[in-house]
């Protein structure tokens, strides 16, 4: 495996082609934000209100006055983003597993539930210490 | 839909695991994990007991499996795990260190006789000088999350010690660092500056760390593998540009520098120094030194020997900087833990020497060193820890004035820890420069050499000065006192300064250890 792509590697750039879909899409997606940003400010209709002018998806308002907390946003939240990227980093290791358990044999079974359970300590931990009670 | 699914893929082989070989570190990450559960399910009262007694019995049992492993090594050592990992004579040299100096930093950090309650605050998050924090001051309280965080980093380190892969080595890095930067946030007194330490360090950590993982793409990009030894073959063998080899080697390197504080990648040290809990910093000052320098020479020898003349001139000029900040910069501190850090900052670049000689005196000449220094450095923040005064301890170099006058006793093993520090005959700081040295110069590096045995002569005027304010000043009438410690710091004390001692008077065994083996890859 390694050695197939350190010959790749040290041959000349000849097979940089297979890159070639990957910046048409680059420049595809690229098109599409500028067209369509372009295109919804020219014809779109102008009209605001406050639920318009909020940020898209991204959480509470942190300024000028949030609703809640004076200003700050609370570090309850802190840990529940640690916990969601506890569990989808999780998944992206679950994912590959998956994909080639077959290959992989009952080591990679054992494998794999040992870095669940490793896993779920930091989880038991969180849960006991009180890390869920949204206080 | 037959179209979809996927080619059968061939079974992928798992891997040669020599479980006798990496055993210790097995167990320093199984009892850490187990430490994680203590904290989740054992109610808070009885903590610390069981939490003292899971990491000494793990150190003890790590300790256990290496000695019978060390007995019937083989020679030349082995690589296990896809050959990720090599268990060789260096390694197991250091691992044997790191194990002995973590039991130490381990009895400092569990220690609750010298401070009331032990050295660690119950809740770092709280912010300084208000109410509460005030109030958890006086509580008894601590935070044992340290010893499993301790057990973690030091497995940390061991891996470190003993990664033949870039990639093994930077996730060992990071289970090294990401513990240590929490528990430099922890000191029970002076709140402030230990959370400014934990925050400096982490974030300096954390770009050096970036520095080293683009060092490691550059590397990959070159040679295509991380492993160390298809690294040497590349650089060896291609006819491909030398500019991702010097440029990845290069951010590899700073890196590397900057965990183990050598100078102009040292700024974080006297700060970080300075504000962690001094059990902490007596581990960090350490175990991390022998961890990232077990790092660097495995990295510059296995790694990069055949290229040695290329990048050699530029890391004489790192060494270089490191003795001329630690040994200048140490002369203007007032600060005896500050002092300290300039000390390793110096330190790091005689160590540096002897890791650049690239031979096998060097080699066994710097892995002495790292033992002789982590060991009296260990005994020297444990005494540290024990002059106090109403406001915790007193650091400041003024209030040492006359020490000897109120403890002879405290004042006479923390000036011979100093003498040891400063390379005089009779302790074993004295053979780690002379080998160290020695192999420099068989190396043909005598400039380099001068240039060390100056800047000891200029630290050593430093040392001098904190032993001449300890024994011929007259103390201050509200001077600080001595705290007389319990077992676990008399012990952790005791130990540095003997092994500090029998390395001045007979060194052979250790040394004849060292120079047993190369590295296997």
């Amino acid at each position: 495996m390694v050695g197939d792509v350190s010959v790749m590697a040290q041959s000349s750039g000849s097979d940089l082609g297979s890159y070639l879909p990957l910046v048409f899409l680059l420049a595809l997606g690229a098109i599409f934000a500028g067209v369509s940003a372009t295109l919804g400010a020219l014809v779109g209709p102008k009209r605001y209100n406050r639920a318009k002018l909020e940020a898209y998806e991204c959480g509470i308002e942190p300024s000028p006055q949030p609703v809640v907390g004076g200003g700050r946003v609370p570090v309850a939240y802190y840990l529940t983003a640690m916990l969601f990227i506890l569990f989808d980093i999780e998944m992206v290791f679950l994912y590959p597993f998956a994909v080639s358990a077959d290959a992989l044999g009952v080591f990679g079974l054992v494998e794999i539930v040992l870095f669940i359970a490793t896993v779920g300590f930091a989880y038991a931990y969180v849960w006991r210490r009180g890390g869920l009670d949204w206080n | 839909m037959l179209a979809l699914q996927p080619p059968p893929q061939a079974p992928i082989d798992a891997p040669q695991i020599e479980y006798s070989a990496i055993l210790p570190v097995l167990i320093l990450l199984g009892a850490a994990c187990i430490g994680v559960l203590v904290e989740a399910f054992v109610s808070k009262a009885s903590r610390w007991a069981a939490q003292v007694t899971l990491s000494l019995l793990a150190i003890l049992g790590a300790g256990l499996a290496f000695v019978l492993y060390v007995t019937d090594s083989p020679e030349r050592g082995l690589t296990t795990l896809y050959r990720t990992i090599a268990v060789d004579r260096p390694a197991l040299f250091l691992w044997g260190t790191l194990l002995a100096l973590g039991l130490g930093a381990l009895l400092l950090i569990a220690d609750r006789t010298v401070e009331r309650g032990g050295a660690f605050v119950a809740q770092a998050g709280i912010r300084p000088g208000t109410v509460q924090d005030r109030a958890q001051m006086a509580s008894g309280g601590m935070q044992t999350e340290v010893f499993p965080l301790t057990l973690f980093a030091l497995s940390g380190m061991m891996i470190f010690c003993a990664a033949n892969d870039l990639l093994t080595m930077f996730i060992a890095l990071e289970v090294l660092s990401l513990p240590l930067y929490l528990m430099c946030g922890l000191a029970r007194r002076r709140r402030l500056i230990s959370q400014e330490s934990a925050v400096k360090y982490f974030l300096l950590g954390a770009f050096a760390s970036a520095f080293f993982l683009y060092g490691l793409a550059l590397l990959y990009g070159y040679a295509g593998s991380v492993k160390l030894a298809d690294i040497a073959n590349a650089a060896a063998g291609s006819a491909a540009s030398d500019t991702l080899l010097f440029g990845g080697f290069g951010l590899l390197v700073v890196g590397l520098m900057f965990k183990a504080s050598v100078g102009p990648f040292h700024a974080w040290t006297p700060d970080v120094y300075q504000g962690s809990p001094t059990p902490i910093t007596a581990f960090m000052a350490a175990c991390t030194k022998v961890a990232a320098f077990g790092g660097i020479l495995r990295v510059l020898t296995v790694g990069f020997e055949s290229t040695s003349w290329e990048w050699r001139g530029v890391l004489w000029v790192v060494a270089v900087a490191s003795m001329v900040i630690g040994a200048v910069l140490g002369l203007t501190q007032t600060d005896i833990k500050r002092m300290l850090a300039y000390s390793s900052i110096a330190h790091a670049g005689f160590l540096l020497v002897g890791a650049l000689a690239l031979r096998p005196e060097g080699l066994s000449g710097t892995l002495f060193y790292l033992l002789t220094y982590g060991f009296t450095t260990l005994a020297a923040f444990g005494a540290v820890s024990l002059v106090r005064d109403s406001n915790g301890e007193a650091t400041h170099l003024s209030q040492w004035a006359g020490l000897a006058k109120r403890s002879p006793v405290l004042a006479w093993v923390f000036a011979f820890l100093l003498l040891a520090m400063a390379g005089i005959p009779l302790t074993s700081g004295f053979i780690g420069k002379f080998v160290v040295f020695s192999a420099g110069i068989q190396d043909g590096m005598a400039p380099l050499v001068v240039i060390a045995l100056v800047a000891s002569a200029v630290a050593a005027f430093f040392y001098l000065r904190v032993i001449v304010l300890m024994f011929f000043s007259d103390p201050a009438p509200d001077g600080p006192t001595v705290t007389v410690p319990g077992t676990f710091t008399t012990a952790a004390i005791t130990l540095g300064v003997l092994v500090t001692l029998v390395l001045g008077l007979v060194p052979a065994f250790a040394l004849d250890w060292a120079g047993t083996g190369t590295f296997a890859f």
